[in-house]
């Protein structure tokens, strides 16, 4: 198929950047998107032109590194998928396809569609974490019953691959879906409990430090998440804070 | 006598461990404050030595390509990871998963290692579920198991199909609480592009910031290299687009051997490719031969007639499947190693049997899983007469819960849903057994260098066996490395800081710096992509999974034409201080051509079959791979300017405690 694209182009943090028209021709319904813009890649690069700067790494849907926002949505029209396994065959012979970086005034850009995260980082900095030592010196791992429901629950909510899409779909750029989904998977775990107060002060503290938004449940998120993570990991985020600050 | 000294303590096996921690030098917490430590990548390995590093006391600082250090490619780790718990009461123990690491290996790993790595394993799971890994659990609330291929007891711990993501998780969150503290400073998006020696030993890297193209200066008493493998070489791989040889090249480079190039893992389970466009190949974990059975049709009419889409493979009968695995292995069945499984699919889709348009794939069949599942939920759930409709409902319902994610990934890349008909599957480049030479302290040739995880050669021989690769790189980042560097550091409590305002980093970041100005000046005809596609169709074609001299001379040959093409004809585009991927790029294919021959050469001397590396001339009457007595050594090779005149080491290997036999799985 042939295709229209309208990339976002910007050079750096401090351009401010514009859509620029590319055609591309002879495009497999059976390419992934990221192949599509390969394609498109060697193609600026054999007639002189700069590529089209974009992150992305396993292509396999679990390293969260791609983040299109791809015709008005993030990771594009497909569900449960991420850019990279997005495939062409959702698009139509002559489809104009635009295509811009996660905005969010914590996700300054970096170049073109590639922007920077560490935002995320800095919350889980700030308690994602269990306060025991690597030296192997902990109890049996089977001393402790944990029931399969809240195990499989837990591993739902870990199952975020810290993409920002949640962020990006969020008109108020809010991150309580990421921060919602860790805070989760502590404290469905018996692990967990020790640290479960400092750890939601904490992290909810640095996500508003980071300037996201607050959530006013419009459950954007929640649709958009390659990962379906659900919007009870952040009602459980609030309990929890209320628990904490009570 | 060799000059490797595998530095292997003396006395018996299982005392080996115990009675070298209770000997070696400490460092006390006062002075390790003083220390400071590079780790390169922060997967598994990585990312579990980076937080135990600091956790101990010593300064550390990460580096990863990634915008994150929880995105390095451990994360796409499926299946599981394998412990010596003996949960299951199924005879499992030390000894035995010793004995199966070993054998898988095809007697090419050292003995003394991987029986450490035996002993080790039980920790791990102890310790990422006290850190709050959501591994499978029982309706008792017990850790659940599963079984991996070339072993026969469970001893596989899992997160559904996504083990890999979560360790890496913990082993992130453990760097996050280094990190809180100032004990690890992270630098993402950077990129190591040399080491720094000093007097022989290992004191710092030169690194590139990728988004401003600073070339920055690292000091540091000790540097630790656990940047993966190099599938990539093969261009399509299962390895993220980034992964790199890198890191472990500049260390090869600087005086660290390289050991068993050829040894490569193609795994049996990945999806097809589908065109020349193909940019990855994704793999489908190998617990799925759990349940899921391998099968070609028995009759080339029905090969024709389902790549002619005049029949679906649903309406073959059972007699008219050809179960090459049952029938060739009926001891171990789908679940024998993967070399095993890759090289019979392969030998079927050679005589023709392949079951796509382009004749390469096989079906992975989950039908009888299915109907085995929905009886038994029938019975559990007291349902008396249940259709047929019902038992698939039942059974459907339980292969979904298994494999719910690797069931999807497929049917968003294949557009058919493996529920109603069989997957298609095909070997692809996965993993590579080989790597920087370590002795037993996991240290280079290069003293304060070290190299842990798949970056290294030592632990899987000539193959390595399902999830041992994650459990491999956290053993050596939470439970060697930090014993062994403690050994070498207690030597450097007076040394002080290192400076980088030395002649030795001034000549290091001058060799980066000029190399990155001739890729940018050299405004050649063909992009880094051009090279690195023809270099990944030598690789597959005469170095993929069998191998024979003559395809093996001309694959040296035209690697090394390829090569030099590529330095008068690369076309970099773009600027050094900015975000520039192609440059990254041509950096990394620049030393994958390199490397390229070197393991060619490796394969080509290598006069035997063993494991992953497969050489036709050395089969049996079978068509089993065939060892030989006096191939029974490491190859570790020495840099000595081109990969032509690079100079072969032999570790011997000695098996006191494991009888060496053919290795059999029928």
């Amino acid at each position: 198929m042939n295709l229209t694209l309208k990339i976002w182009r910007q050079i750096d943090a401090n351009d401010k950047g514009k859509m620029v028209d590319y055609k591309v021709t002879e495009i497999s319904e059976h390419m992934s998107f990221l192949e599509m813009m390969d394609v498109l890649n060697e193609q600026l690069v054999n007639t002189g032109e700069e590529p089209v700067a974009f992150d992305h790494d396993c292509r396999e849907g679990i390293c969260g590194m791609c983040s299109m926002y791809i015709n008005g949505e993030a990771h594009g029209p497909d569900r449960g998928v991420t850019t990279c396994q997005l495939h062409m065959r959702m698009f139509k012979d002559g489809d104009t396809i635009t295509i811009e970086p996660f905005r969010a005034k914590a996700f300054p850009v970096i170049k073109d569609l590639v922007v920077d995260r560490s935002a995320f980082d800095r919350i889980q900095h700030a308690g994602g974490y269990i306060s025991v030592n690597t030296s192997g010196n902990t109890q049996d791992a089977n001393a402790t019953l944990i029931s399969k429901h809240a195990a499989d629950e837990a591993m739902d909510a870990a199952t975020c691959i810290g993409c920002g899409a949640c962020v990006a779909s969020c008109k108020n750029a809010s991150a309580m879906l990421f921060v919602g989904a860790k805070v989760s998977q502590y404290a469905l775990l018996p692990q967990g409990q020790v640290e479960a107060a400092d750890r939601v002060k904490n992290m909810v503290a640095q996500m508003d430090l980071e300037g996201f938004g607050n959530c006013t449940n419009t459950g954007a998120c929640e649709i958009e998440c390659p990962k379906g993570i659900s919007l009870e990991n952040i009602a459980r985020m609030n309990r929890e804070l209320l628990k904490a600050n009570v | 006598m060799s000059v490797l000294d595998s530095k292997v303590p003396k006395g018996s096996l299982k005392d080996k461990w115990t009675d070298y921690k209770n000997h070696i030098d400490l460092v006390n917490p006062a002075n390790k404050r003083n220390i400071d430590v590079i780790v390169v990548g922060t997967g598994l390995a990585g990312g579990s030595a980076a937080a135990t590093l600091a956790e101990l006391g010593y300064n550390v600082k990460t580096f990863c390509y990634q915008d994150s250090p929880r995105r390095a490619h451990s994360i796409a780790a499926q299946g599981g990871i394998n412990a010596a718990k003996n949960y299951q009461g199924d005879g499992d123990s030390t000894y035995r998963l010793f004995y199966d690491t070993v054998k898988g290996g095809d007697y090419r790993s050292r003995e003394a290692n991987v029986y450490r790595l035996a002993e080790v394993s039980a920790n791990i799971i102890d310790q990422c579920v006290a850190q709050g890994v959501p591994f499978a659990r029982d309706y008792g609330g017990l850790l659940d198991n599963r079984s991996f291929g070339g072993v026969l007891v469970s001893r596989t711990f899992y997160a559904k199909g996504q083990t890999g993501q979560q360790l890496l998780l913990g082993a992130y969150s453990a760097m996050n609480r280094q990190i809180a503290r100032g004990k690890i400073t992270p630098f993402n998006r950077h990129e190591m592009l040399d080491v720094v020696k000093v007097d022989g030993k290992a004191r710092g890297i030169i690194a590139r910031d990728l988004v401003t193209g600073k070339i920055e200066r690292h000091s540091a008493h000790a540097v630790v290299i656990a940047s993966g493998g190099y599938g990539n070489v093969y261009f399509l791989s299962t390895n993220a687009m980034g992964s790199n040889v890198t890191a472990s090249w500049k260390i090869h480079k600087k005086g660290a051997f390289f050991a068993n190039p050829c040894y490569t893992q193609i795994h049996p389970t990945c999806i097809p490719r589908s065109g020349d466009y193909q940019s990855k190949l994704t793999l489908m974990s190998e617990s799925l031969r759990n349940d899921g059975r391998i099968w070609v049709p028995k009759n080339m009419d029905d090969v024709m007639a389902i790549r002619e889409g005049k029949k679906k493979p649903t309406d073959l009968t059972e007699e008219q499947r050809d179960y090459y695995l049952e029938r060739r292995y009926p001891a171990f069945g789908n679940l024998v190693p993967r070399d095993v499984a890759s090289r019979a699919a392969k030998e079927r889709c050679d005589a023709g049997y392949g079951v796509n348009a382009t004749g390469e794939a096989v079906y992975l069949d989950f039908a009888s899983a299915i109907q085995r599942y929905g009886i038994e939920q029938a019975k559990i759930h007291n349902i008396t007469n249940a259709s047929a409709d019902k038992i698939y409902e039942l059974g459907a319902a339980i292969v979904k819960a298994k494999y719910g994610n690797l069931f999807q990934m497929y049917e968003k890349i294949v557009d058919q849903d493996p529920y109603k008909t069989p997957m298609m599957i095909y070997p692809a480049v996965h993993y590579t057994m080989g790597g920087v030479w370590v002795d037993y302290n996991l240290m280079t040739t290069i003293p304060g260098c070290y190299a842990i995880g798949e970056a290294n050669f030592s632990d899987h021989g000539a193959n390595r066996l399902g999830a041992s690769a994650l459990m491999q790189g956290l053993a050596d980042g939470y439970f060697v490395l930090p014993y062994t560097i403690g050994d070498y550091l207690s030597h450097d409590i007076r040394t002080g800081k290192i400076p980088t305002n030395t002649p030795e980093f001034d000549a290091a970041e001058k060799e980066v710096t000029e190399r990155i100005e001739f890729f940018l000046n050299n405004k050649g005809e063909h992009s880094v992509d051009y090279y690195h596609k023809k270099l990944g169709k030598i690789m597959w074609d005469k170095c993929g999974m069998s191998r024979n001299a003559a395809g093996l001379k001309e694959a040296i040959e035209e690697i090394s034409a390829l090569r030099k093409d590529f330095w008068l004809n690369v076309n970099v585009p773009g600027t050094a201080t900015e975000y520039n991927e192609q440059l990254a790029k041509a950096g990394r294919v620049a030393d994958f051509l390199e490397l390229g021959e070197l393991f060619a050469k490796d394969a080509l001397v290598r006069e035997e079959s063993a494991g992953g590396h497969f050489r036709e001339e050395h089969q049996t009457e079978e068509g089993e791979a065939k060892r030989m007595k006096e191939f029974q050594f490491v190859s570790a090779w020495e840099y000595k300017g081109e990969p032509k005149d690079a100079v072969l080491h032999k570790e011997e290997l000695v098996y006191e405690n494991i009888e060496v036999k053919e290795r059999s799985y029928k």
